[in-house]
């Protein structure tokens, strides 16, 4: 490393509030970051990671303090600096872009406005003058006709677009130092490949050091010169990104990266050609706005979908947001009435089925969802939400809470779980019960809405386990809903890539991810991050 | 247990639930304290308080005792407060939460008719009705009630909008749960609370009311309530403002109670919006 550190954390230690499930966010952590260098963070969620990106920008909330340590920044410790100085630091010395960036921009102003209030604020440059650099930064980030886009408000850019904005108002004024907050989690795959790529060339032009929060190994690959792995609240490894990721030491960074799903497909698995669910031209219209059917913006967000679900099969759907995935899923459900098509499954259609048939039949079809914060009511004990249904189809009350504790047992909870309330179980925890949930009815299919997508790559690694168990033993036919290639590789039989509403390639999973015949399914798996880190995984792995 | 921890911790919230407790044990001792009737004549009128021991708080302009009123009064207050109150959080809450629910035209009609509500000045609507009904004791609860809903209907509306599509809801109709047992088992405990906050309100508020029919002289003048003295009061205002004076102090505590107590739950059942 010949050039000399920006950012040097020495002995650092953020203290949490009393009450908190540890002492201490972060504990004695140090590093450097030396200019024109991505240093990647990684770690799973609550490892304290986001918390060392609003510790160095001293934005810490209230009750959080910065315990002991220091943090020298261009030559000054910036835990002794006062809320003058940090201001001056903040936006011109060190900048920052978020995960959200529709939560991050002020949808009430447009992305110009936003972006020239960076040089209202630090410096005196003339009205004329700002707008000049405003344009030459969004040219700079290469957003489609930056005049326009400079005029536009940020509900109406696109997610991809509004992170470009956001980049572009994080170097207004070239920090020596930009944090990125996990900035690609929130965008679709191919979206996510523009942006690392971008952050890239942008780093090595203007030599910026970064400070990459991220949560997924593909992107540490694709991005980082180093890399830190944190695990509750501590620096377990460091070292070039190579290093680590191709010879790890730490145990926690071992079971990390052999979480991370490769995309390759395990061998097939013998199919049964008894289709037990089939999905034949279902489409979904919706219309908004309009006069008397006049006027009326038209969206088809499923169109013509046909898919075979053999018995025991898990068939993957697979597609970026917006492409019609989850509605589909909700369609064969009856969560949402298909226009048309039908819905095969036990021999009765269920796109045409009457709404009080649909609830006696729904017991043979169950849905999990993706997040499992609010896939639960909160005002209901575990044992009493897995009951729910048994309870609703006739079964008597204590029996069902009985039969619920058995599937606590199955899907690898404590049956004494069930007197708890859902916000005392983590995430992983939350998505067992949604799935016991589901099972309490004896389902024969099961709908999985992106269920591990809200989960870190360990414990996703453990419920897809379990899925894969739980079909084996039950005999379930899933349809599984992913924007996860890594995830669908390793879960699916049968793969179906939709692209705006419609299905543009189908077969084993093997084929599709292995000779893609559409363009938009090589593009898909192009995109996914980590392509060299990936192929050695894979080799490690089989 | 928590929002239970929580509301004690605040001073405010505290001080309120104690007021609301005196104002409680008014309520239930009067019969004890004061056995004969309230509205009997009791002594010499317009007695000013604290010089008769016999009547602390002095007489009245027909020589009844202002204390036993009060005392008693504290009763109809609470009991108005009380019962208006849930005639209006039940009517609202089940007109919101199957406007909130069901959308589209049942909402139209719905909030058509809550608008229609709304518009009126609610004393003018209350006003008529009393006018129409009578003013007994249950007449002008019962219509205090009728005409407090509109607004904890909007709030359970405004809930059940937000809720109706989350994903606990969409898992309890995959489980096959009827419209009913979404709305009753699933959504409504969960619009609860900012409701249950607002009831304190449109308590504060239909003790007021109350009042003011009763300073008008429309409420029951067969009860003795702090409206009713205050209206009596109003004809000796500029000498003996006494009369009207210590109810109006009754009145002011009473509400200032209750809604350091709505506030106080406010707090303690939604801790994120307190420490913003």
């Amino acid at each position: 490393m010949s050039e000399p550190p920006i950012l040097v954390l020495d002995g650092f230690s953020v203290r949490l509030p009393m009450g908190a499930d540890r002492p201490h966010a972060l504990d004695d952590v140090s590093l450097s970051i030396a200019s024109n260098e991505i240093l990647c963070i990684v770690g799973e969620s609550g490892s304290g990671k986001s918390m060392m990106a609003n510790a160095i920008m001293r934005l810490l909330p209230n009750e959080v303090a910065i315990e002991r340590g220091r943090m020298m920044f261009d030559g000054r410790d910036l835990c002794a600096a006062d809320a003058a100085e940090m201001r001056e630091v903040r936006g011109a010395g060190i900048a920052m872009i978020f995960q959200e960036p529709m939560t991050a921009l002020n949808p009430l102003r447009t992305v110009g406005d936003q972006i020239a209030e960076m040089f209202g604020i630090h410096t005196d440059l003339s009205r004329a003058e700002i707008d000049a650099r405003v344009l030459a930064l969004l040219e700079d980030v290469r957003i489609p006709n930056p005049k326009l886009t400079a005029k536009a408000y940020p509900h109406e850019l696109s997610g991809g677009q509004r992170q470009r904005a956001m980049i572009a108002m994080a170097l207004a004024l070239d920090p020596r130092l930009l944090i990125a907050d996990e900035p690609t989690t929130a965008l679709d795959v191919t979206t996510q490949a523009q942006i690392l790529k971008l952050i890239r060339d942008l780093q090595q032009r203007k030599k910026t050091a970064v400070l990459f929060i991220t949560h997924d190994f593909g992107v540490v690959a694709e991005i980082a010169d180093r890399e830190i792995v944190m695990q509750h609240g501590r620096i377990v490894e460091q070292g070039t990104a190579d290093a680590v990721l191709s010879h790890p030491s730490h145990p926690y960074t071992r079971q990390l990266i052999a979480a991370v799903p490769p995309l390759k497909a395990p061998p097939p698995r013998p199919l049964s050609s008894e289709n037990i669910l089939t999905v034949a031209d279902v489409s979904k219209t919706y219309r908004t706005g309009g006069f008397l059917g006049r006027g009326a913006r038209v969206t088809a967000a499923v169109k013509n979908a046909t898919l075979n679900l053999p018995k025991g099969a898990t068939l993957g759907i697979v597609g970026e947001s917006g492409s019609g995935k989850s509605t589909l899923a909700r369609c064969i459900v009856r969560l949402i009435d298909p226009d048309a098509g039908a819905i095969l499954l036990r021999d009765k259609d269920w796109a045409q089925m009457k709404r009080d048939d649909v609830r006696r039949e729904t017991r043979h079809i169950q849905m999990v969802f993706q997040d499992p914060f609010a896939s639960l009511n909160p005002r209901r004990k575990a044992a009493e939400l897995v009951a729910q249904g048994p309870i609703v189809h006739g079964t008597p009350r204590a029996k069902a809470i009985a039969e619920a504790r058995e599937l606590f047992a199955l899907v690898g909870l404590d049956p004494s779980a069930g007197d708890r309330f859902p916000h005392e179980f983590s995430g992983g925890q939350r998505q067992r019960i949604g799935l016991a949930r589901a099972l309490a009815l004896k389902p024969d299919v099961l709908i999985a809405d992106e269920p591990v997508s809200a989960l870190d790559v360990s414990v996703q690694a453990q419920v897809l386990r379990l899925l894969g168990e739980l079909r084996e033993r039950l005999g379930l036919s899933i349809v599984f809903i992913t924007h996860d290639l890594r995830v669908a590789a390793q879960v699916c039989d049968l793969v179906a890539v939709m692209k705006e509403g419609e299905i543009v390639e189908h077969g084993l999973v093997a084929d599709v991810f292995g000779r893609p015949q559409h363009p938009y399914t090589k593009a898909l798996i192009a995109a996914v991050p980590g392509g060299e880190f990936t192929a050695q995984h894979e080799a490690a792995v089989s | 247990m928590d929002a239970v921890k929580r509301y004690f911790r605040s001073p405010a919230a505290v001080i309120g639930l104690v007021l609301l407790l005196v104002v409680i044990a008014m309520a239930v001792g009067a019969g004890h304290l004061y056995p004969r009737d309230p509205l009997a004549l009791a002594g010499r009128p317009l007695l000013w308080p604290f010089t008769n021991p016999r009547f602390p708080l002095g007489t009245d302009n027909s020589g009844r005792d202002i204390a036993a009123q009060i005392f008693y009064g504290a009763r109809i207050s609470l009991l108005i407060g009380g019962v208006a109150t849930a005639i209006a959080v039940a009517i609202g809450t089940l007109i919101g939460a199957f406007a909130g629910y069901y959308g589209g035209w049942i909402d139209n009609v719905l909030m058509r008719i809550t608008e229609a509500f709304q518009t009126l000045p609610n004393f003018v609507l209350l006003l008529v009705l009393v006018a129409v009904f009578g003013s007994t004791l249950t007449t002008v609860t019962i219509a205090i009630g009728v005409v407090s809903w509109p607004a904890p209907a909007r709030l359970t509306r405004a809930e059940f909008l937000s809720l109706r599509n989350r994903e606990f809801v969409q898992a309890g109709r995959t489980l096959g749960m009827k419209d009913l047992q979404l709305i009753l088992g699933e959504i409504l405990p969960n619009a609860l609370p900012p409701v249950i906050v607002y009831a304190s309100v449109v308590m504060a508020l239909s003790i007021l009311l109350e009042s003011a029919l009763a300073f008008l002289r429309l409420s029951d003048p067969n009860v003795a309530s702090w409206g009713n003295l205050i209206g009596l009061g109003r004809d000796v205002l500029r000498v003996q403002w006494y009369v009207s004076a210590i109810p109006g102090i009754a009145i002011l505590v009473t509400v200032l109670a209750v809604s350091l107590v709505g506030q106080g739950l406010n707090d303690a059942l939604n801790p994120r919006l307190k420490s913003r």
